[in-house]
């Protein structure tokens, strides 16, 4: 039996009660599992970074409710256990570092949450060795790289020991170097330490490697399943104005041409089909 | 144009004064200042040259950095000697031109003042460049937590600083950013009177105005999200004083003693 992590149970969620239209979130449930690498796709104002903020009493529900770890996200005294596991990542880079010192920043959730100093040293050390930035610990956070920032950011939440990471298109802003940075680093944070991976985005190559996909669209979920299942289908991803990541696409043009090619999700795995079909 | 200001910055460098304790050097630095106004001859004007100068030596930086900072300076200075000649109408005229005379009190004044005046600017500079903003901001926080008595939140005012110093270079570079994009869109800041250079400022600073409270308000969902209630913190960071503060905290007593005997020994001129 897998451990439930986050629960969503017909969560709707209105920016203004007032104005209905204002609704990013109608009727959401679904439940996310312990140690899991689940990707949220949609296009923008699909609803995706509601769902990130709702995870960790950023937000709370309008109506449903949110369970996190088995806590209700509207129970105001649960605040602080829920965002001690639940940590969060967001896009700008710029934004989310509070110190002038890369080691300080990473310092800042375990200082808040009233550790003795050597627990602190000894946890900043093994964040910023876990997303290799520990020769970084002494530089300034605002000549580091993108790529680098967000690693930081990460290192941030790995110090409150935080067993669920939810990051808001945490590569949206970074070049293609950086957006590789961030992802080896939040496989590998699933990897050794189990951590429980919600990553939004609309990069479909970022979902490739994922174990699940959800994808959004207009506040409703309206497809679920491992990247294979969900990129199976082309024309509704295409009518939600999200495309199929390119190596699938290419295998299917090919295909229609004749060339005898199974779907593909990555480009390792086109080059294979590719060797294969011609040998 | 705003990279080029050298007040206010850090240099880091290894020297005794970069590794001393940022809160003995606050406290010597106030100390310093004091001291600047206890001189009362020349004697002791002498020695608090010599004592700043050694100081600023032991800091390791280039002599060219500290006359760079106080270049500036050299209007006011120059407005503080013509001051004096005009006004200071006591002792013996030593020059004497139609009806206008130059007094010796005015040159002595306009020689307190301006040494006072720049040894100000040395000693301060000096701290701000061996003291990184972080530590500085701990130091004041560090001498200010009596104040927690009195109910004042020296934690939350500490923790404004922080986020201030975080985000000037950001703003800076989102400043050149701006000015970047509305000189491409034909913006002119160089040319016209004082008003419409103003005026021409405008369309940065605005812009610049609404992302610093978006940035500020994404900043705040960030620090809620990592526990952050302003209460019940404690530090990463610790704060020693050690063999270099004692010895830093002896020199400059012995340095003040010495300013007193000075000023017993010698006749004041002021």
């Amino acid at each position: 039996m897998k451990n439930e992590v986050l629960r969503f149970d017909n969560v709707t969620f209105c920016y203004d009660t007032e104005r209905p239209e204002h609704t990013a979130v109608r009727d959401l449930s679904f439940s996310l599992y312990e140690g899991e690498f689940t990707c949220i796709l949609g296009h923008n104002g699909s609803g995706k970074s509601t769902v990130a903020k709702l995870c960790n009493a950023l937000l709370l529900p309008t109506s449903g409710t949110v369970t996190a770890y088995g806590l209700d996200t509207a129970v105001e005294a649960n605040e602080n256990e829920i965002r001690r596991n639940v940590g969060m990542v967001f896009q700008n880079p710029d934004n989310q570092l509070v110190a002038t010192i890369v080691e300080d920043d990473v310092a800042f959730g375990p200082e808040n949450l009233g550790l003795p100093r050597e627990e602190i040293a000894a946890r900043v050390d093994e964040a910023l060795r876990l997303v290799g930035m520990t020769e970084f610990r002494k530089h300034e956070p605002h000549r580091l790289s993108g790529g680098q920032k967000q690693r930081v950011a990460i290192a941030g939440a790995l110090a409150m020991q935080t067993r669920c990471l939810v990051l808001d298109e945490p590569t949206a802003m970074l070049d293609p170097q950086g957006r590789q940075e961030v992802m080896e680093a939040l496989f590998k944070l699933k990897r050794e330490l189990g951590i429980t991976v919600v990553l939004v985005t609309h990069f479909m190559s970022e979902a490739v490697a994922a174990d699940r996909v959800l994808v959004m669209n207009d506040g409703k979920l309206c497809m679920d399943g491992t990247p294979r299942e969900v990129f199976a289908h082309s024309e509704e991803l295409s009518a939600i104005g999200l495309a199929v990541p390119k190596p699938l696409e290419i295998a299917r043009t090919l295909r229609q041409n004749g060339i005898p090619i199974d779907d593909v999700l990555t480009a390792d795995e086109l080059a294979q089909a590719f060797y294969n079909a011609f040998t | 144009m705003i990279r080029d200001i050298s007040i206010g910055r850090y240099f880091p460098a290894k020297s005794f004064v970069h590794a001393m304790d940022a809160r003995a050097k606050l406290l010597l630095t106030l100390a310093m200042i004091v001291v600047t106004f206890l001189c009362k001859n020349l004697y002791s004007l002498a020695a608090l040259c010599a004592f700043t100068i050694l100081v600023y030596l032991s800091s390791r930086l280039k002599p060219l950095l500290i006359l760079k900072s106080l270049k500036p300076l050299l209007p006011l200075l120059i407005l503080t000697v013509i001051m004096q000649v005009i006004f200071t109408k006591t002792g013996t005229p030593v020059l004497t031109v139609g009806k206008f005379s130059v007094y010796d009190d005015a040159l002595i004044m306009s020689l307190f003042v301006c040494v006072r005046i720049l040894v100000l600017i040395v000693v301060s500079s000096l701290l701000t460049y061996t003291t990184s903003p972080t530590r500085l901001t701990d130091a004041i926080e560090r001498l200010l937590s009596p104040l927690k008595h009195l109910k004042i939140d020296v934690g939350t005012f500490a923790m404004m600083m922080t986020i201030a110093l975080r985000f000037i270079p950001t703003l800076i570079d989102e400043i050149d950013r701006l000015t970047s994009a509305q000189k491409a869109r034909g913006a002119d800041f160089e040319s016209g009177n004082l008003i419409q250079r103003v005026k021409s400022l405008f369309p940065i600073f605005i812009p610049l105005f609404v992302s610093a409270i978006q940035r500020a308000s994404e900043l705040a969902d960030a620090m809620i999200c990592r526990c952050y209630t302003g209460e019940g913190r404690t530090s990463y960071r610790v704060m020693k004083f050690g063999w270099r503060d004692a010895v830093a905290l002896l020199a400059v007593a012995v340095f003040t003693g010495g300013v007193i005997t000075l000023n017993v020994l010698f006749a004041p001129l002021l």
